[in-house]
């Protein structure tokens, strides 16, 4: 599924400064039924958003008006653990948000998120720390994703740091590009690569 | 140059390697379930793909199927809907099915190994985590999402940066009532939840050399809890003889050919590792976990830690606590318990049953206890029944279900109700991942079996003869 560019966003941010959030909280199994791809949104962090009456649990960060309308989610350490469900990366991306920074991810919810066209950003704990203070003292705070320079900037204080992401995912991410179109680019030399595979 | 089995096998599979990239990466056997492959199709059919090799991909139901009743038409309509679209998928590109009611079906990673799809030297993907089971044979086995389930699907091939090698070695000989499951909760627990991200495993050392197939693929399962993305063990003279002779194993002069290739299956002596840990089979007791993740596991016999002997955020882990009603020092011993699941791709083999059997015998279910028995496929069933653990499991106060993942994820209608304490054979024990509001203590069916009797969290060492 093809997905918009992702060049520079500047957006304020979501804090969620809790470990190990696994992909079951991101997108309870129960809402996995689905046979196409829409409106994950609705129940991304199902039971963390809504108490079990459906009534939005006020506190919750993704529930404060304040940060409403922001397109990056700043998360705990080992973000996406657990379930390899892509799903969780569609909620992420239906739910508006195109970045979701930590200061490391799972691996299966890392890839899932570099094929929907949401970018990973990985920091180091201390950067964490600093935008998850920054976001606690002024929830305008604004923070800038610069994928062709890979940086990753606090707009207020010009605090910067930069991230990993190889040349391949990085260039895909620029034009909307994704593995298939790739593969299908090397049909015959998979298929000589099959015939002679023993099994 | 000396290589480590993983690199053996990684290294033969790549088409091609992307210049600061990925690596094109060939997957030799493909599993699709009815819930991560219906977009999946959508995808490849709006690009006007198809599927390139049928014959390398085989579909079974498991994830969102009824364990009651299967016989019945399926009455949750999003379930049937999605049960509907995997058979219609299937059918349509040529994709073998075992769908609800095949002899062959059951939960995916249970009902490869048992055909003979899951082989040596092979590269598994399947839209489900638990896929690093397969890796107890040998295989590069691991989960992926649903857009590379389209990859595979469309070009047999999927984009993967080569991960890093650890190596685990566990030397010793385990204790009475330790089991392959303890062994796995006990290498999560230190190495926690996140230790292993961005590795791939081999798990080395007596205590694998001397572990059943059944429990080499109860450890590989249970890899991708400590962040790795899968784990294998080298193949061996018992990893031969369980493939031998299987549905789908090589037979006659492939076999010859296969068995070849399969003994040069090992790491080279003096091979490198990004990372190398070596536990102690005698420091294992029966474990059991009392938090929100996997990593959050220690012997039953002991107290919950303080927040300030843990490592990670104090916050992260008090809010866990709070969400067991857990308190820091408690011990686990003897709390109550509402529930006993055994069953999934983690425990539900026969060797699973045999052994919550072997404590249930002549002893009866606690009346406070609700417990789901729900085997891994139909085959397991069958040898259920063979061995005639079916009466000592009715005799008991217990009644067996029918195969699929059930309580694991709790997808279907077997979910624990809020604010209920499960002791569960299964993978994980995150929020709600039973049911919403569940709480769930991972333990292995010796500890499932001691606690659905005593009606308490029991050591099961105290029950053994």
């Amino acid at each position: 599924m093809a997905y918009d560019k992702f060049e520079v966003l500047t957006s304020t941010a979501y804090p969620l400064p809790i470990e190990n959030v696994d992909t079951d909280q991101i997108i309870p199994a129960r809402f996995l039924k689905a046979t196409e791809r829409k409106d994950f949104d609705i129940n991304f962090f199902r039971d963390w958003r809504y108490n079990a009456d459906g009534t939005p649990k006020a506190d919750f960060p993704l529930n404060k008006e304040i940060y409403a309308g922001s397109k990056i989610l700043v998360g705990g350490r080992n973000f996406g653990s657990g379930s390899s469900r892509e799903h969780a990366a569609w909620s992420v991306y239906d739910f508006g948000l195109r970045c979701v920074i930590s200061s490391a991810f799972a691996d299966i919810f890392k890839n899932n998120c570099l094929n929907v066209g949401v970018l990973p950003v990985q920091v180091s704990a201390a950067f964490a720390d600093k935008l998850f203070d920054a976001i606690m003292a002024d929830p305008k705070t604004e923070i800038k994703v610069d994928l062709p320079n890979q940086k990753v900037t606090l707009v207020a204080t010009g605090e910067t740091e930069s991230f990993d992401i190889n040349t391949y995912k990085k260039d895909n991410m620029l034009n909307g590009f994704d593995d298939i179109d790739y593969l299908k680019n090397m049909e015959e030399e998979i298929t000589n690569f099959a015939e002679r595979r023993p099994f | 140059m000396a290589k480590t089995l993983f690199d053996k096998v990684w290294d033969s599979h790549v088409v091609r390697s992307v210049k600061d990239g990925p690596d094109v990466f060939f997957i030799d056997r493909h599993f699709i379930h009815e819930v991560t492959s219906p977009v999946a199709f959508l995808g490849l059919e709006s690009r006007g793909n198809s599927v390139v090799y049928p014959e390398r991909t085989f579909a079974t139901a498991d994830h969102n199927t009824p364990t009651i009743n299967q016989h019945l038409p399926v009455a949750d309509a999003l379930s049937a809907n999605q049960l509907d679209a995997l058979e219609r998928n299937a059918a349509k590109y040529g994709i073998s099915h075992w769908g609800l009611g095949d002899k062959n079906n059951g939960i995916v990673h249970v009902v490869g190994p048992e055909n003979g799809i899951t082989l040596p030297g092979a590269t598994i993907v399947c839209g489900d985590s638990h896929t690093s089971t397969h890796g107890a044979f040998g295989a590069i086995a691991f989960g992926i999402g649903t857009s590379e389930v389209e990859m595979v699907l469309s070009t047999q091939c999927i984009m993967q940066p080569k991960p890093k090698k650890m190596r685990i070695n566990v030397n010793g000989k385990l204790g009475a009532g330790v089991t392959p499951k303890d062994v796995a909760l006990y290498i999560i627990s230190k190495q926690t939840t996140s230790g292993a991200t961005g590795y791939f495993v081999e798990y080395a050392g007596d205590v694998f050399r001397d572990m059943s197939m059944e429990g080499r693929m109860t450890v590989c399962n249970l890899s991708i809890e400590m962040g790795a993305r899968g784990g294998m063990i080298a193949p061996d003279q018992k990893t031969f003889e369980y493939i031998k002779g299987r549905a789908l194993t090589p037979k006659g002069a492939d076999w010859d050919k296969a068995m070849k290739y399969w003994e040069t299956l090992h790491t080279d002596e003096n091979a490198q590792f990004d990372e190398e840990f070596n536990y102690e089979a005698s420091d294992i007791e029966p474990m059991i976990t009392y938090g929100t993740n996997p990593g959050m596991g220690m012997g039953v016999t002991k107290s919950i830690p303080t927040a300030a002997n843990v490592e990670g955020g104090a916050e992260t882990y008090k809010k866990s606590l709070g969400y067991m009603s857990f308190n820091e020092g408690e011990a686990m011993i003897g709390k109550p318990i509402d529930f006993v699941f055994l069953g999934s791709c983690t425990n539900g083999r026969i060797e699973d049953f045999r052994a919550f059997c072997s404590i249930v015998d002549g002893r009866k279910k606690a009346d406070n206890v609700t417990a789901w028995l729900v085997p891994g496929s139909h085959k397991v069933v069958d040898q259920i029944k063979a061995e005639g653990l079916d009466k000592i499991i009715s005799d008991a106060g217990f009644e067996l279900r029918e195969p699929g993942c059930s309580a694991c994820l709790a997808m279907n209608d077997d979910k624990i109700p809020a604010g209920k304490l499960s002791v569960s054979t299964s993978n994980r024990n995150f929020e709600g991942r039973q049911g919403p509001g569940s709480r769930t203590l991972l333990a292995s069916p010796l500890v499932a079996a001691a606690s659905a009797v005593e009606g308490v969290v029991t050591d099961p060492r105290t029950l053994l003869v």
